[in-house]
């Protein structure tokens, strides 16, 4: 991992540790995002990586360990009160992996927007709807798509409102579970570059948690590769992915399906780890 | 939606599928019920007018649906008693859908111990018969609708509680549920304006089933001679009352009422049955 | 040698929508053939694939001809229907743990088209099945597990020693591996490689994956809209591919040996299935579309020097070195 120092990093996490019973979800996971920077946590299922995306938005709690974001410890007990949550609320925000699913199908895109500022920007009552269309055309959707129902939007139109969800707090790290993983490869193509103009024009951070090594590669300058629970190999994302050192990022990389691809010897990779 | 809505086996093989029926049930409760709310002005006589005389007439112009064993109106008592005979229900349905929703919301979003006291305290509610409570309650209190309609509706309050409880438990585990705590909103906002309107439909339309089958229990109750007053006329009295009528040889006075009671019933279980499978379509 | 698969101008027309769901659809799989059919979601491409069992949407209405083994499925009776999904040919779904009844054993599931549509014998139904799932590395102790029991890549490999249990001469495998980890998806994807060449049968792999087509096929058909854009041998479609929407789509991909950086993304989205369609059905999102794309439908048509290749794009020729060059450059 890149040396970053203290007052440039935005999201620290410390020995998060997380079990489900007898099994050890998450073993003590530890890494850094700098300001304006883009994490990926890479892995399959199972290793823990949804569980330490999930305690880092606070959906859920660690066993032991710290999560801080610009240096304040967001697990401290510290406030289970209104003006506490959302002070939580506007340090990390989360997009969720199934698009048709994060969003309240009786509520209108433009509602779902409004029902957030008005929590969060309760005064400038005014301004909201300028502030609606904003956000709205920073994800690239118009003042058609305001009005309606997300039932009649498709799979990456209802991506790009979580998004803009998601922005409407302004926090200072967006988690993104998995989030173009069940769109279409020409769709995933425009979230991506959408995410990373939005990464340059507001300077937020974010944590990418995924199995594609593509984008990977595409849109995170570090990553962080794990596996039953630990973190066995992390750094520079172009390094990682360039000269893996861990076997089991070597066994990842081998496994992208290309042309001249040989599934057996995976197979036998695999069982060998 | 996989959760089925509570029905008695009975009447659970009328099936809903046809959209004729629907309209024919919705059709018949739309005239039930304006012929409750219009009941002053349509009865042809008074329906407590004793008229010894036409004890057990036949239909007649003055009477197009004969007249009882104390020659009051058999059709004017029907149209009012429609009154009661729904009012009643209403009573237990309203109640049952309020209580019940609050504490299945309640035992389903809080869980914990929370969930397994109410939860163990309703099936034990379960348990005991409704209309066993509800002759309880009405020996102890005396006759009248009140005394009857609480017992029916804390004895129906577990149908909806049961389904509300299941119904958030699934609709919890929507992401969308996660992304309203991620953005800072609290539970009870939440609750109230994006679970409950979304799980509205299903528990009302066991709302609807159940307002048929309280209707029924009503009408049983009245046919004991508890709950309504001896006067008030009520579907389920006036079978009481008919019996002597059906010995005498003269059933239309008791059988009307029978009818009225098994249709109105029928009609609720269609509609609200129906409702529920617009909804699960919706979902799909 | 007759083909395995071969369906000849099939057409679908759902009820409410504006245009054909598939419109004309040709392609072969030969035996011993792995063939990719490549698509995003709602291109048709799970419809062609069900569409050879028969297992079509309700109200859905074809025309046009889906032969297996030289026996036209459409046409057949319910008699047939069933003596072809039991031997003839098998499917393989994305989610085996949506396809497989959680409540019954491994064993009950793997043998009971067998036993029930084909009168085999309860003893030589299990023996078959305990002979499948070594074919799929699984022991015969599975037999007795409940699916619960089993991880997602295991069920994978129940579901695809069922698809063999009646010897099928063609497998369809619609997105296989979608719901699987990569380490996952290559076990499976080999096995399902070995099996097609012991077994002899055909294989049509549904993908959205091109990377996974590319190195799995010998053929591909990249579809769009209810049409094939685009067909040939593997390696040739995605070096040199020839419509614009192959070419748009492989470099929309992130890959790994791609440069970083920005995607070039195709703008827009599919058509939807409200909206009739006139000319070409990519024209509206193809940065090389001129008024004749617009206004009349492209026809399938070879490739100058590559006899086996097809394609559906008016100005293919001329921006051949166009589309090849953006697609091994980036």
């Amino acid at each position: 991992m890149t040396d970053v120092s203290d007052d440039q990093r935005v999201l620290e996490v410390a020995g998060l540790h997380r079990a489900f019973g007898s099994v050890q979800a998450v073993h003590d996971v530890s890494f850094c995002l700098a300001r304006g920077g883009s994490l990926g946590i890479v892995g399959e299922s199972g290793s823990g990586k949804t569980t330490t995306a999930r305690i880092i938005v606070g959906l859920e709690r660690a066993d032991s360990g710290r999560v801080l974001v610009r240096g304040r410890d967001r697990s401290a007990a510290a406030g289970r009160g209104r003006g506490a949550r959302l002070e939580r609320a506007r340090e990390v925000q989360m997009v969720f992996q199934d698009p048709f699913l994060s969003l309240d199908p009786r509520v209108t895109v433009g509602s779902v927007l409004r029902e957030t500022l008005r929590l969060h920007v309760p005064e400038a009552k005014a301004d909201h709807d300028r502030r609606v269309e904003e956000l709205l055309d920073q994800v690239g959707l118009g003042a058609r798509e305001a009005g309606a129902m997300p039932r009649q939007l498709s799979g990456g139109q209802r991506q790009r409102v979580a998004i803009a969800r998601a922005l409407a707090v302004e926090p200072a790290v967006l988690v993104l579970d998995e989030a173009v993983a069940a769109l279409d490869v020409s769709v995933q193509a425009q979230i991506l570059n959408l995410l990373a103009d939005i990464r340059q024009d507001t300077g937020i951070g974010y944590l990418f948690i995924t199995h594609d090594l593509g984008v990977v590669r595409c849109v995170t300058e570090d990553v962080v590769v794990m596996r039953h629970g630990r973190i066995v190999e992390s750094g520079r994302t172009a390094e990682v992915l360039a000269d893996p050192q861990h076997a089991y990022t070597r066994l990842l990389l081998d496994s992208v399906p290309r042309p001249g691809w040989n599934p057996k010897a995976i197979a036998v990779a695999r069982r060998a780890l | 939606m996989t959760t089925a809505l509570v029905r008695r086996p009975g009447l659970a093989r009328v099936r809903t599928n046809r959209p004729l029926l629907y309209l024919l049930c919705l059709g018949f409760l739309g005239v039930v019920v304006l012929l409750a709310l219009l009941a002053p002005w349509l009865s042809p006589h008074d329906p407590n007018a004793v008229d010894l005389g036409n004890a057990l007439a036949g239909p007649s112009a003055a009477h197009p649906l004969g007249a009882d064993g104390s020659g009051r109106d058999t059709a004017s008592r029907l149209i009012t008693g429609a009154r009661t005979s729904l009012l009643g229900p209403l009573g237990v349905v309203a109640f049952s859908t309020v209580a019940g929703v609050v504490v299945g919301v309640a035992a389903g979003w809080r869980g914990g111990w929370l969930d397994s006291v109410l939860s163990r305290t309703t099936e034990l509610v379960f348990a005991f018969p409704g209309l066993l409570l509800a002759i309880l309650i009405v020996s102890i209190y005396g006759e009248g609708l009140i005394a009857p309609v609480v017992a029916l509706g804390v004895a129906y309050l577990p149908y909806v509680s049961r389904l509300t409880r299941s119904l958030v438990l699934a609709e919890r585990e929507r992401p969308y549920v996660e992304a309203y705590q991620v953005q800072g909103h609290s539970a009870v906002q939440i609750c109230l304006r994006h679970v409950l309107p979304n799980i509205a439909p299903v528990v009302l339309a066991q709302s609807t089933i159940n307002f048929g089958y309280a209707l029924i229990d009503l009408a049983g109750l009245s046919f004991l001679g508890l709950g309504v007053p001896a006067l008030t006329p009520d579907w389920g009295r006036m079978v009481f009352d008919g019996e002597s009528a059906i010995q005498a040889g003269y059933p239309l006075s008791a059988i009307l009422p029978c009818v009225a009671i098994v249709l109105t019933v029928v009609a609720f279980n269609v509609v609200g049955e129906r409702w529920a499978d617009q909804v699960a379509r919706r979902d799909r | 040698m007759t083909n395995t698969l071969e369906i000849d101008g099939l057409r679908l027309h759902l009820p409410g929508a504006a245009r054909p769901v598939l419109a004309g659809i040709d392609l072969t799989v030969g035996a011993r053939e792995t063939v990719a059919l490549v698509g995003e979601s709602g291109s048709g491409k799970s419809l062609t694939s069900r569409s050879v069992l028969r297992l079509l949407p309700p109200g859905a209405t074809t025309e046009g001809r889906v032969a297996v083994q030289g026996q036209d499925v459409l046409t057949m009776d319910a008699k047939q229907l069933r003596q072809l999904r039991t031997h003839t040919a098998a499917m393989i779904f994305q989610d085996p743990r949506a396809a497989i009844n959680p409540l019954r054993r491994i064993g009950d599931f793997l043998t009971e088209s067998l036993r029930l549509n084909a009168d085999t014998p309860a003893q030589q139904a299990d023996e078959r099945a305990v002979r499948m799932l070594d074919a799929v590395g699984l022991g015969e102790r599975v037999l007795r597990q409940y699916p619960g029991q089993l991880s997602g890549g295991m069920l994978q490999r129940v579901m695809i020693a069922s698809a063999l249990m009646g010897d099928p001469a063609l497998i369809l495998a619609d997105e296989p591996t979608t719901a699987l980890d990569v380490t996952t998806q290559a076990e499976v994807v080999g096995l399902l490689d070995d099996l097609r060449e012991r077994f002899g049968t055909g294989l049509l792999f549904v993908t959205h994956d091109l990377g996974l087509a590319a190195a799995i096929s010998d053929r591909v058909y990249v579809m769009y809209a209810g049409r094939i854009a685009e067909t040939g041998p593997a390696e040739a479609l995605f070096d040199r591919p020839r419509h614009p929407y192959t070419a748009a789509l492989l470099r929309s991909t992130p890959r790994l040996d791609a440069p970083q950086g920005r995607l070039a993304a195709i703008k827009g989205q599919p058509p939807s299935l409200k909206e009739e369609l006139t000319g070409c059905p990519f024209a509206a999102r193809c940065p090389f579309a001129t008024q004749a794309c617009a206004e009349e439908l492209p026809p399938h048509r070879p490739v100058p020097g590559e006899p086996d290749r097809l394609v559906a794009c008016h100005h293919s020729d001329q921006l051949a070195d166009q589309l090849a060059g953006s697609a091994a450059h980036d």
